[in-house]
Parts: C-alpha cells; sequence; structure tokens
C-alpha cells in the first residue's frame, strides 16, 4: 500500500512538528525492551537520525520504501541493523527498534484525530511494517556474512600444523570435521611434509567428537597421499565411540598405524626410527 | 622429440623430469633408463618429479614399470618430489603406485637407496661371518 | 548437469598425436590458472583432461578438446569439450568400472577422470563416436 503524494506531506508535518516527543518515546519504548544494554543517549542519537531521514523522505514525497526517495531511510535502517547484528541483539529486538516508532505514532495521532486519521495511520503503518522488513532483511545479511567471516577464520586458526620432533610434525585436530576443513586440513598437512622434509605425520583426533563416512575417508586419502611423497602417518587419539562408528560404517583403516595418544604415537615414531639404528649397530656387533 | 637426461652421481643415477613429457618421451625414457642401469652398473635409481605438475595414469605405470625393470636389473628406484596436490589427485584418481619406493626429496631419496644397499651388505657380511665360524 | 552460461570464446585444440595431448594439457592448464581454481583443482582438471584426451586419440581415433571458461552466477569454471567420431562406447557401463581397459592401461582413464571433475557428461553412439563434457568448478 503506496502513500498518497498527501498522506507523506502530513507525515512529514507530524514528524516535524512532535519531533522531541516522538523521539523521546521511540527511545523509551526501545530502550524498554533492550533492557540497559545499549546507552540512552546512544539511543536517542539513533532515534533522532531515524526520524530525521524519514523527515527528509517524507517530504519528497516518500509514496514507497524501495522507490527512490526512500534511498536515505533505507541507508539509517540498514545501519542500525548491521550495528544491532553485530552487537549481538536478537532479530526481534532489532525489529522493535523501528516497530516502536508505530506506538509512538499510533499514541500522537488518537489525540487529534479526525475521518482521515485512521486512514492515514494505516499508510504509516504500512510503511513502518516495510521498514520494519527491510531491517529484518539487512539483520540476516549482515548475520550470514559474520558467521561465513567465522567459518572462514575458524578454518584458519583450527588448522594447526605443528613440528613434533626433528622430522615429525603433527595436526591435532579439535571440533567438527568436515569435508571443506577436512580438505583444507590434509592440503596444509602435505605441504608442510615437504617444506620442512619431514618423513613423518602424527594426525591427532583426540579432539573431534564424531567421524563420519566422509571424514573417514578424508583421513585416510591424507594417509594414503602423503605415503605417495615419502611420509608415513600415524593416527592417534581415536576414541572409543569413533573405533566403533570405523567399525560399524565398514572403514578399513588397513595398515594404517593408529595409537591411543599422541604420546604413544611421538614414541611409536621415535621407536621406528630408532630401532633402525639399534638393530644395525647389533648386527654390526655380532 | 625430448629426451630426460640421465645423470650418473657415484652409484645413483638421477632422473629430473623438468618437462611437460609427452607418452613417447616417457617410453623413450624407460627404454634409456634400462639401458644405462645395465651400462654403468649402478644399483640405485632416483626419479626426481618436483617439476612435475601432473601425474597421469600413463606416467603412473611409467614409473612402475622403471621400478620392475629396476628391480629385475638388481636397483632400487626411490620416486622423489611428488608435490601434495599431485599426491591427493592420484589418491583420487585411484592409481596407488604399487611397488614404488617414495621419498620427500632427493637428499632422503638417496639416504633411502644407502640404507637398503646397507643392509644388504650387512646381511652378506653375517653370512660370511656364519660360513667361516663353521668353517673354522 | 552442465548448468550454467558460456563466456567468451572457446579455444578448440586438435587431439591427432602425442604432442597434442601436451598441448591439451597446457590449454586446460592456462585456463583453469585464469579462472583461479586452486592449486589441488587445477591439479585434478589437467589430470582428467590429459587421461580424457588420451583416450579420445587412443580409442577415439583422435577428435578435438574445446575448453571454454563458464560461469553459474555464484561461481566460475573450466568447460571442456572431448569430442571424436570413433567407434563408441558399447558398454558405458563396463567402461566406467575401474580395472577395465581394451587398451593396454591402467583402465583408470574414464573412471577416475569423472572423479576428478564436478560435473561429467557423457554421449556415445556406436559407429558414430563418443563425447564427453566435463566441468570444474571454482569453490
Amino acid at each position: 500500500m503506496a502513500l498518497s503524494a498527501e498522506q507523506s506531506g502530513r507525515l512529514a508535518g507530524l514528524l516535524t512538528e512532535h519531533a522531541d516527543r516522538l523521539t523521546e518515546r521511540w527511545t523509551e519504548i526501545v530502550a524498554g525492551s533492550l533492557r540497559g544494554r545499549l546507552s540512552q543517549a546512544e539511543l536517542s542519537r539513533q532515534a533522532r537520525e531515524l526520524h530525521r531521514s524519514m523527515v527528509d523522505a517524507a517530504r519528497q514525497g516518500l509514496a514507497d520504501l524501495a522507490d527512490q526517495h526512500g534511498g536515505e531511510l533505507r541507508a539509517v535502517l540498514a545501519e542500525l541493523s548491521t550495528s544491532r547484528a553485530r552487537q549481538g541483539f536478537s532479530a526481534t529486538e532489532t525489529a522493535i527498534s523501528v516497530f516502536a516508532l508505530k506506538d509512538a505514532l499510533l499514541e500522537l495521532m488518537e489525540e487529534g484525530r479526525d475521518a482521515g486519521t485512521l486512514r492515514d495511520f494505516v499508510a504509516y503503518s504500512a510503511l513502518i511494517d516495510q521498514m520494519g522488513l527491510f531491517t529484518f532483511e539487512s539483520f540476516v545479511r549482515t548475520r550470514e556474512g559474520l558467521i561465513a567471516d567465522q567459518a572462514e577464520q575458524l578454518l584458519e586458526l583450527s588448522t594447526p600444523v605443528v613440528k613434533l620432533w626433528e622430522g615429525v610434525v603433527a595436526v591435532p585436530l579439535v571440533g567438527t570435521l568436515d569435508s571443506a576443513r577436512a580438505q583444507v586440513v590434509m592440503e596444509r598437512l602435505l605441504q608442510t611434509l615437504v617444506d620442512t622434509g619431514s618423513p613423518y605425520a602424527i594426525i591427532d583426533i583426540t579432539g573431534v567428537p564424531a567421524v563420519d563416512t566422509q571424514v573417514a575417508q578424508h583421513i585416510l586419502k591424507t594417509v594414503v597421499a602423503a605415503r605417495l611423497m615419502g611420509a608415513d602417518c600415524i593416527i592417534s587419539g581415536i576414541r572409543p565411540q569413533i573405533a566403533q562408528t570405523i567399525v560399524a560404517l565398514g572403514i578399513e583403516f588397513g595398515d594404517i598405524a593408529t595409537k591411543a595418544s599422541l604420546a604413544d604415537a611421538l614414541r611409536h615414531v621415535l621407536r621406528l626410527t630408532g630401532v633402525e639404528t639399534t638393530s644395525r649397530r647389533a648386527r654390526r656387533e655380532s | 622429440m625430448e629426451r630426460v637426461p640421465i645423470l650418473k652421481i657415484g652409484d645413483i643415477l638421477l632422473v629430473s623430469i623438468q618437462v611437460d613429457m609427452s607418452d613417447q618421451t616417457a617410453i623413450q625414457l624407460q627404454e634409456d633408463l634400462a639401458e644405462r642401469i645395465v651400462a654403468t652398473g649402478c644399483h640405485g635409481v632416483i626419479i626426481d618429479i618436483t617439476a612435475l605438475d601432473i601425474v597421469d595414469s600413463f606416467v603412473g605405470r611409467m614409473l612402475s614399470t622403471i621400478a620392475s625393470i629396476s628391480k629385475v636389473l638388481d636397483a632400487e628406484t626411490v620416486v622423489v618430489g611428488m608435490r601434495p596436490a599431485v599426491a591427493i589427485t592420484l589418491v583420487e584418481l585411484g592409481l596407488s603406485l604399487n611397488g614404488i619406493r617414495t621419498a620427500l626429496n632427493v637428499e632422503r631419496g638417496m639416504e633411502l637407496i644407502a640404507a637398503s644397499r646397507s643392509d644388504e651388505w650387512d646381511e652378506a657380511d653375517v653370512d660370511e661371518d656364519a660360513e667361516t665360524t663353521a668353517t673354522s | 548437469m552442465t548448468a550454467g552460461v558460456d563466456l567468451g570464446v572457446p579455444a578448440t585444440q586438435a587431439i591427432r598425436s602425442d604432442e597434442d595431448v601436451v598441448r591439451v594439457r597446457q590449454l586446460v592448464r592456462t585456463t583453469a590458472v585464469a579462472v583461479k581454481l586452486s592449486l589441488v583443482d587445477q591439479t585434478k582438471l589437467v589430470t582428467a583432461a590429459s587421461e580424457l584426451a588420451r583416450n579420445t586419440l587412443i580409442y577415439g581415433g583422435g577428435g578435438t578438446a574445446e575448453v571454454v571458461t563458464v560461469e553459474d552466477g555464484r561461481r566460475r569454471g573450466v568447460r571442456i569439450v572431448f569430442a571424436d567420431g570413433g567407434p563408441g562406447i558399447p558398454d558405458l557401463d563396463q567402461a566406467f568400472t575401474d580395472g577395465f581397459t581394451t587398451g593396454g592401461g591402467l583402465g583408470l582413464g574414464l573412471s577416475g577422470a569423472r572423479r576428478l571433475v564436478d560435473d561429467f557428461d557423457i554421449w556415445t553412439a556406436v559407429g558414430e563416436g563418443t563425447r564427453i563434457t566435463v566441468t570444474k568448478w571454482s569453490r
């Protein structure tokens, strides 16, 4: 439902005439719903900014939030919802920041009502609904962006490859392993083998809560790829539940070395390198 | 047609593949290498594939064949320097390169050959010792 | 199966000899680098192209490889069409079985190549030829 030219004109008049009262009431309602998590000063600054952009838009003859006069207003709403999303407010709390205006406006219009007031209010109400929906959409978009960024950061952070010993590197995996992450881990581990010239790698999955077929396949492929490159992988920290899953899924770990803990795995590798030298020495002595 | 050069370093033949090989070049390398093993009496072959950005099933088969041929001619083959992306692709392709020994780099490859040769010599020593004790 | 919009002019490489297989690899690699495929994806695509180009040469008696960049709104990719006018493949299921070969290879060409790409489409008719379309998308 679009606003007529007269209606937007009247809205501009109404908003200008009762500017202070409106912004005060608006701030009050929002402050109540946010329960002190934003300062009064910050809220009234936002209210004044929203008020100013609404007045500007109404003066230019705004008929619909999506038309060319709504540009500035949309920008203000987008900024409002972005900051709310980043500060961790919920979608409802963000939408109320806009819908509160409806209450403030209703209280104001009830006082000097005449025959046209109801029609005007319904039209303004529709505009505010549009603004609320727009805010909600911006909110969701911002949140989605945040989630994507965090997922990427997590991927970077959660896949460290550390050097444990001369010629031994380890990847301690923590958290859920999905296909994308497993792939990143795999590539990074193999590259580290080349960069450090380490012939042994330990994949520690103590911190992995569950393993599905796909993830198990990824780990297996990493081990096989490392072998092709001339390095050996040991898997450590397999929890009892994961061992059960692996068997239940019928995944063949074949001749891949598995150890209970990272310490056991390291001992195993050191013995592998040590055994060769001791046995050779033993032979020479004989 | 391009030919891959074969270098002799001590008891080892070193092949460093630097070009994108056509299948003909790969077959030629296989033949050249067999001849050089016999001509030089070398006991180790190192094939450095650091520069190869792909290994497909044809090159994979060539590597396996070289390993088998050199084994018959009493030489140990080690393939070194496979890139991570190549290894991942080979796994996906389903190529396991059975019977091929691999190492991360040329240095490790030489250690591997030296170790397996010395093992053989040690075993030979032990056998001789055993014989001498038996006869004395 | 083969969604996406073609971009730019496709580059065509004839496959008539061993050296042409090398040229197909190089053409595919250049295109894959241009659409910013990851290093692993580049390697997978070039390897698949190498297998399929060799198939076109050995089993199809030669043919062409057409390389084109594609886009589906979110991502870009590389599409390659291998076409030959050879004898065709009588039993597709058998041809996709790991280890099956009629040409003395390892029998990993078709099935292996399919695992290395995102989209794989094959058309074949006995006595008419074979046409294989593969696409690899950026992530």
